[in-house]
């Protein structure tokens, strides 16, 4: 179905965007930013800096004080509930704590991620259209996990395993974009790189472009073709991931000290 | 904490004084409100006397148990019991269900949505059945429909509110994920939610049932049918030979059941 | 589906026939059940009228002096009946309690303790205050008596219940240093489970309030009698003043026993 090719288009725009959960105190400062519609954007910064309440305002899981984002022809600031909803069919999202209906199967898990587009009766019955059950079981195999684990238990899988889950849900929708907050923060150094490594490959694949808020510096470096720095609500760096040298994460993270 | 401290280490207290005070009072008052109901309550000595004797007197009366009375009239209305209860459960679940879901403050974002079903727990909830059955006497005339539909408007309350907390208790993460996705609201009702509450479901259903056969074995002493009638009956007629089969049969019905609600709520859980 | 669809899979949700037959059964016995209970459109009509002219009888309610002062008179006993009943229901269940815990006590202990318990909770307490009316006479005692035994059923469970859960790492101490058994008790058992014991009580003095309004239905005392009396003479304009002041009284207490939890939480 998805098969434009990856063009120099802005996929996202986003236009002096302001979050302040409390009036007076932005979270976000006037973001602007245009995200091209491929390739792998990492966020990063020092915690309670807004990366997350950044990326959420993009899905309006958190409802922006003011700005534009443009996304695909519409301010989805400006959008209704109704609107919303079909808008967030189009864009996926990988959670840190990988936000699985743990007492479902793995594959019905999957098969969540069509809930935007499959009727009522048909998921109270789990009769799930048969295209969909075969790329959820694409997707499982895709993820690294396999038919064997498809009629296992969320809660039953590892971390790592779990987050996989995650991502083939985020893919099911078949995304025009891929929001992924903190993926690898709950997951151990090795399970990072791995799941890191699956959603730039998917991604790719799929010709998905990917946002990403990440804690861990050097992940970012690996996976992303451009890196935003944010520091107390405002974007502070943004450029290749070899333009990010210390002096700049100095200016990211606040001085010096925690490098050595 | 250490001998080089200049200052006094802030002393950890438990509580503060206000409720150290609190608590002393309502010691007082419950040591007051004792002896009050104990100087002021009406017993009369002589009976008390007699207690040991008129016990004694009641059991003799009633063993042996009049075995004929089963067939006759207990059968029937142990039946009858068991469709009141069975079916008061079910009917307060297709009215409590929707109720939990108004009531649950993070599914319904409406304040006023949320008082409304509230208060129709409460409501049904400071009724006691018995009330209830009173009033669904009046209106519909003795019989099983009163004990069915009173075991019911009093479980709705009973059963809704422990749904619609389990519903406040639901994780968020799943359920924001399924939002992101743009899941229209049933559905994420559908798979976000009703998964989390399913076991908690089952447990207060099996656990209201369990009540409610309790309950509706009483019914009957207002007419509200069961197993109450008979017990009336044999009441009134100073038959305690079939009274104490009555009282028999209830005790075995309700151990039974109570063993099976809680071995099914084991294995749900 | 058909054979010549293409499924590359097995079905993920195969068809679960245990729990469909079981759905099958409770909506066909349900169907049953309905049936029995004579439900029909003429009863239901008449129902609605004579609903109307139940409710047209109840108001206003009814304030005559010689009446409320028979409402204050049960309602006093009513409390009073709840009162004594949860507090010997307490003081008892701690025996009790302590008898069915399973890490305090050896088995056979356990097992009759727990049967008794099992025993008072299976009857409701309105049967049971029938029994008590024929052992120690109509009043408030009889009353007081069943939901004492009530308070026992309920109480020794969960207390029991909480003992099992302690940590035995302080028993096993205040043992080792040879304590009594009573001592052990006091300085080891009774601190960890105190505050639950106290919610636990105050639950009880609810649930014994709302039945105290009740038991008085076959003589055992409290606001039960007159409001029984009340519906069975058509009376309902006071029974109306009953139902408003038990509910006023069971809605304040629970306010006050839920603010008494958070004090002792």
């Amino acid at each position: 179905m998805d098969t434009h090719e990856p063009t120099r288009d802005p996929s996202l725009t986003i236009r002096s965007l302001v979050k302040a959960y409390r009036p007076g105190q932005p979270v976000l400062k006037n973001i602007d930013l245009t995200l091209a519609a491929s390739g792998v954007t990492a966020i990063i910064g020092p915690s309670g800096t807004g990366k997350s309440t950044l990326i959420r305002c993009i899905n309006r899981l958190v409802d922006p004080t003011s700005g534009e984002i443009w996304f695909e022809g519409e301010n989805l600031v400006a959008l209704s509930s109704a609107r919303l909803r079909l808008v967030r069919r189009r864009i996926g999202m990988v959670f840190q704590e990988y936000n699985l209906v743990e007492r479902l199967p793995v594959i019905e898990n999957i098969l969540t991620g069509r809930l935007g587009y499959v009727p009522f009766w048909r998921v109270w019955l789990r009769r799930f259209p048969a295209e969909d059950i075969e790329r959820a079981f694409e997707l499982l195999d895709a993820v690294g996990l396999g038919s064997d684990f498809a009629t296992r238990r969320a809660d039953q899988l590892s971390g790592g395993q779990r987050q996989r889950v995650g991502i083939a849900r985020a893919l099911m929708q078949q995304p025009r974009l891929l929001l992924a907050d903190e993926p690898t923060s709950s997951l151990d150094p090795r399970t990072s790189v791995e799941i890191m490594d699956l959603l730039g490959a998917l991604a790719e694949r799929e010709k998905v472009p990917v946002i990403i808020n990440i804690h861990n510096v050097e992940l970012a470096r690996r996976c992303a073709g451009r890196i935003i720095g944010m520091a107390q609500g405002a974007i502070v760096f943004d450029g290749a991931p070899d333009a990010l040298d210390d002096a700049r994460l100095a200016t990211i993270y606040g001085g010096e000290g925690w490098l050595q | 904490m250490t001998a080089a401290a200049t200052t006094p280490p802030p002393r950890w207290v438990r509580f503060t004084p206000l409720q150290r005070l609190g608590r002393f009072a309502t010691y007082l008052v419950t040591v007051a409100a004792v002896v009050w109901s104990l100087k002021t309550i009406e017993i009369i000595p002589e009976f008390l006397y007699d207690a040991p004797e008129q016990t004694l007197d009641l059991f003799r009366r009633m063993w042996p148990f009049d075995w004929s009375y089963y067939p006759k009239a207990i059968h029937a209305a142990l039946i009858e019991t068991f469709h009141i209860a069975t079916l008061g459960t079910l009917l307060s679940l297709v009215v409590a269900v929707p109720f939990a879901v108004l009531g649950a403050r993070n599914v319904t974002r409406v304040p006023a949505l949320n008082w409304l079903a509230n208060f129709v727990f409460v409501a049904s909830r400071s009724v006691n059945s018995l009330i209830w059955a009173l009033l669904f006497v009046a209106i519909f005339g003795p019989g099983a429909l009163a004990g069915t539909l009173a075991i019911a408007c009093r479980s709705i309350g009973f059963v809704g509110k422990l749904l619609s907390e389990a519903l406040e208790e639901a994780r968020p993460g799943p359920v924001e994920a399924l939002t992101a996705l743009g899941a229209p609201g049933p559905h994420v009702l559908l798979k976000g939610y009703w998964p989390q509450i399913e076991p908690g479901f089952w447990s207060v259903t099996l656990l209201r049932w369990d009540i409610n056969i309790r309950e509706s074995s009483v019914l009957g002493l207002v007419g509200a049918g069961g197993i109450g009638v008979a017990l009336d009956a044999a009441l009134s007629n100073l038959y305690w030979d079939q009274a104490g089969l009555i009282l028999a049969i209830i005790l075995v019905v309700v151990l039974v059941v109570e063993v099976l609600t809680s071995t099914l709520r084991r294995r749900i859980i | 589906m058909s054979a010549s669809a293409r499924v590359r899979h097995a079905d993920p949700f195969p068809p679960h026939w245990g729990g469909r037959a079981l759905k099958l059964l409770v909506v066909v016995y349900a169907l049953y059940a309905a049936s029995t209970l004579d439900v029909t459109w003429s009863r239901f009509v008449s129902g609605l009228g004579n609903g109307a002219v139940f409710i047209a009888r109840m108001f206003p309610p009814q304030t005559a002096p010689d009446k409320l002062q028979l409402l204050y008179e049960g309602t006093l006993e009513s409390l009073q009946i709840a009162i004594l009943a949860t507090f010997f229901g307490v003081l008892l269940s701690l025996p009790l309690g302590f008898l069915a815990a399973r890490n305090l006590m050896p088995r056979p202990v356990v097992w009759v303790a727990r049967a008794f318990i099992a025993l008072c909770r299976s009857l409701h307490p309105v049967i049971v205050a029938i029994l008590f009316v024929k052992a120690v006479g109509f009043g408030a005692l009889a009353g007081a008596l069943a939901l004492v035994v009530a308070s026992l059923g309920f109480i020794s469970k969960l207390f029991g219940e909480a003992i099992e859960e302690i940590d035995m790492k302080p028993v096993e101490a205040a043992r080792a240093a040879g304590g009594s058994f009573l001592g052990v008790t006091i300085m080891a058992v009774l601190p960890q489970v105190a505050a639950r014991f106290i919610g636990f009580a105050s639950y009880q003095f609810d649930s014994n309030l709302r039945n105290s309004t009740m038991v008085g239905i076959v003589g055992g005392g409290g606001i039960g009698a007159p409001l029984f009396t009340a519906y069975q003479r058509f009376d309902y304009d006071f029974v109306l003043t009953i139902l408003i002041t038990v509910i006023a009284l069971v809605l304040a207490t629970e306010a006050l026993t839920g603010r008494l939890r958070r004090l002792f939480q």
